[in-house]
């Protein structure tokens, strides 16, 4: 089986369904001849030609709108926004278009899109390079967000995203793309070739929307978390020793909450973790679910470790991003007899 | 040397109407040109030679009923007859509707009044099954088209057989067999919609055509740059409609920037042909967008057309427009009212008499009145609606946990 990063699982899923489905498409700025600016649709122009993977001019709320017209249509648009920080030009059309036209128009026209995104820090980015906006989308119904954490994880939920019937944002852990970061960003860098996750076929898989996996079995505390966390997440449990369960929710909407209700119930504790920042981010949700299902199995207040209330600071990388440190500080609180 | 003078103080512009309440009228407009003035290019001509007709306005009917001028689009008395008869029965609808709301019958309504041509013959001119991205104004397309009136009122009073299941505000129609795409209700994202359409028709070699409205105060909205931008890029067989009313709810056409230059000349910079045509005539209106259509079928791309006409109306039954334009607006209007026009057009060359006017306008009228009697059997606003289950169906293909406990929680 052929060893992939995550840029090339995703390159993968989409050559697979470019293929496989002529009602496929792929734009988006530089996603033509250039193949991406983290060259995700690499040599797909030149392999299906000009018509299947083609540059579009710089305007998200356009590239957007015009995925949806093309989906309602019929064919299957797979559009890419170039960094999600960059996708807010097109939240309009996301919300106020995408997301409502199966239910405005009862059924009569749908929206089978793909919106990817890299998102995400840990690169130097800035302000503009770094954010994790999942919770913007997850609020807004009839949008579903999906997040991969893994090379094989991201090919079978990219193909699924296509053939899924409804708008999906695919949001790609853009610190990811070249290996398995756990958020220790002053050791040395581990690449994918040595991670089982980065065996990935070469043909048509899917994984289903809305199936969390369990990363790692535990039975002190769960540990809910998806993209670039759930790598700092197990560092966090390597260097604390805490016997953790770790959950890759892999998609926020639709959600898994048979599983996440399971291991809470069985552990007792739990901490959230996600990059982006705090307050109504997607970890108050979490929060409040795990509170309502199970509230009589909690030995201890759930714990929130999220990105802090403050725009992502470029000189501050590393003080700002949440590392494995915080994650065990945040599992020593939860465990606190 | 320079003329210009020592500098004052800077000042900030603010646009005004020449005209306000108390005071009469004033449509002084440089580009009103005589009916049949304005030249007709062949539809393969490059948009860089014909830029002069986003500055003039296409007419073909003059005031005296004629039809004169290369754009005449020479029609058989029979497609006019279709198209008056279009025009009254939208307006007879309109009529029944704006009353219906004045009665408590429903919440909200739209009028058309003024621009019937512009639907109807709009309608006329493209194919039955090109997609139409509208705004709210064109309901005149789904009954030039033979949309079912009691369908179109069950979804006004959001009763137990509007298909749309009482989801939309009244008049946000969708009606995928005619094609007539999902009304949003936000103004102006359709416009790229449309362009996305007309992009998907050409990649699967389609011969279908996208066809799309926008009003001239929602020019000013940035979709409308992504479509002429994508439109003009991937020349996609879209047509491009501004409706220029001249009014966005109390907005006079110059905070959108009407005062500079035409909005139909918006489309030269993207390097896209650019009519400009009064929208109240009914012949002018037709030939423009058969003009269009065949560019965009000939794999020409996208053209823009500006309607010329004016809002005779309030923008819904939720304003009073004599609060903020002068009340002789409707009358002084000097490119008059559409269905006059080509009435009088029709009886002019002898195709119609005033007896068969009479009776056309009766029979629209019955037509209109046995819609709404069926529909209000059916029930008006809140006295039927669709079952209250079915407000959690649609949101995705397969419903998820989420909705199923939410609809246990109010017991359905």
């Amino acid at each position: 089986m052929p060893t992939m990063n995550l840029v090339q699982a995703l390159n993968s899923a989409l050559s697979v369904m470019l293929q496989r489905d002529p009602d496929v498409l792929i734009f988006g700025q530089d996603v033509g001849f250039f193949g991406g600016v983290f060259r995700v649709t690499d040599g797909l122009q030149k392999r299906y030609g000009l018509t299947r993977c083609f540059d579009t001019p710089i305007a998200e709320g356009g590239i957007v709108a015009a995925a949806i017209g093309m989906a309602a249509y019929g064919l299957r648009p797979v559009v890419e926004i170039q960094f999600a920080d960059y996708i807010l030009p097109a939240y309009d059309q996301l919300v106020s278009e995408a997301a409502r036209i199966r239910y405005r128009s009862a059924g009569q026209f749908q929206v089978p899109m793909v919106v990817r995104s890299p998102y995400g820090g840990g690169i130097f980015g800035g302000q503009t390079h770094s954010q994790s906006p999942e919770a913007i989308f997850a609020h807004v119904s009839g949008l579903k967000t999906v997040i991969p954490s893994t090379p094989y994880d991201a090919k079978g939920l990219l193909i699924s995203a296509i053939l899924s019937d409804d708008p999906v944002i695919f949001l790609e852990p853009k610190r990811l793309y070249s290996g398995p970061f756990d958020g220790h960003h002053d050791r040395p860098l581990s690449s994918w070739a040595h991670h089982p996750a980065s065996e990935v076929p070469e043909g048509f898989y899917s994984i289903p929307l809305g199936q969390a996996k369990i990363v790692r079995p535990g039975s002190d505390v769960t540990i809910l978390a998806y993209g670039t966390m759930v790598h700092v997440a197990q560092a966090a449990v390597r260097d604390s020793g805490v016997d953790a369960e770790i959950l890759d929710l892999r998609s926020i909407v639709p959600l898994d909450l048979e599983s996440i209700v399971a291991s809470v119930r069985k552990t007792g504790r739990c901490v959230i973790v996600h990059e982006a920042t705090l307050t109504a981010g997607f970890g108050a949700e979490l929060a409040a679910l795990v509170e309502e299902h199970c509230f009589y199995h909690l030995e201890a207040p759930t714990q929130r470790v999220a990105g802090f209330d403050v725009p992502y600071p470029h000189a501050f990388e590393w003080d700002y991003f949440v590392g494995p440190q915080r994650v065990v500080d945040a599992m020593k609180r939860v465990m606190v007899p | 040397m320079s003329n210009i003078p020592p500098y004052s103080p800077l000042q900030l512009h603010v646009p005004e109407p020449s005209r306000r309440p108390g005071e009469e009228a004033d449509f002084q407009d440089g580009t009103l040109n005589e009916a049949g003035a304005v030249r007709r290019p062949d539809p393969v001509s490059a948009p860089a030679d014909m830029r002069d007709l986003a500055f003039s306005l296409i007419r073909v009917l003059d005031d005296n009923g004629s039809a004169v001028g290369p754009w005449n689009p020479s029609l058989h008395n029979e497609t006019l007859l279709r198209g008056l008869r279009a025009m009254l029965l939208t307006r007879a609808f309109d009529d029944r509707m704006y009353r219906a709301q004045r009665q408590g019958k429903t919440s909200f309504y739209m009028k058309c009044t003024g621009e019937e041509a512009i639907a109807c013959a709009q309608a006329m001119a493209l194919d039955p099954k090109d997609m139409c991205f509208t705004t709210y104004r064109q309901q005149g397309i789904l009954i030039t088209r033979g949309y079912p009136l009691v369908a179109m009122m069950n979804q006004i009073y959001s009763n137990e057989q509007d298909t749309l299941k009482g989801r939309q505000l009244p008049v946000l129609y969708s009606a995928r067999d005619y094609g007539y795409f999902t009304l949003s209700g936000n103004v102006g994202t359709q416009y790229c919609q449309a362009v996305g359409w007309a992009m998907a028709s050409a990649y699967r070699h389609d011969t279908r055509l996208a066809s799309t409205w926008i009003g001239d105060g929602s020019t000013a909205v940035g979709d409308f740059h992504h479509a002429l931008t994508f439109a003009a890029v991937y020349r996609a067989p879209v047509i491009l409609n501004i409706v220029n009313n001249q009014w966005a709810i109390s907005s006079f056409q110059g905070i959108a920037g009407g005062d500079a230059t035409t909005f139909a000349a918006r489309g030269i910079g993207y390097g896209l042909p650019s009519l400009r045509v009064d929208g109240n005539d009914f012949l002018a209106v037709y030939a423009a967008t058969q003009w269009a259509v065949s560019r965009a079928r000939s794999n020409l791309g996208a053209t823009v057309i500006e309607l010329y006409t004016y809002r005779a109306a309030g923008h819904s039954t939720s304003d009073d427009p004599t609060k903020y334009r002068a009340a002789e607006g409707k009358s002084g209007w000097p490119l008059g009212d559409p269905i006059d026009r080509l009435q009088r057009h029709l009886q002019a060359s002898g195709a119609l008499t005033q007896k068969q006017f009479e009776q056309l306008s009766a029979e629209v009228t019955e037509e209109v009145r046995a819609a709404g009697a069926a529909s209000e059997a059916i029930g008006t606003l809140g006295k039927s609606r669709p079952t209250v289950e079915s407000m959690f169906d649609d949101v995705f293909a397969e419903p998820d946990w989420r909705l199923a406990q939410q609809r246990k929680e109010i017991g359905v």
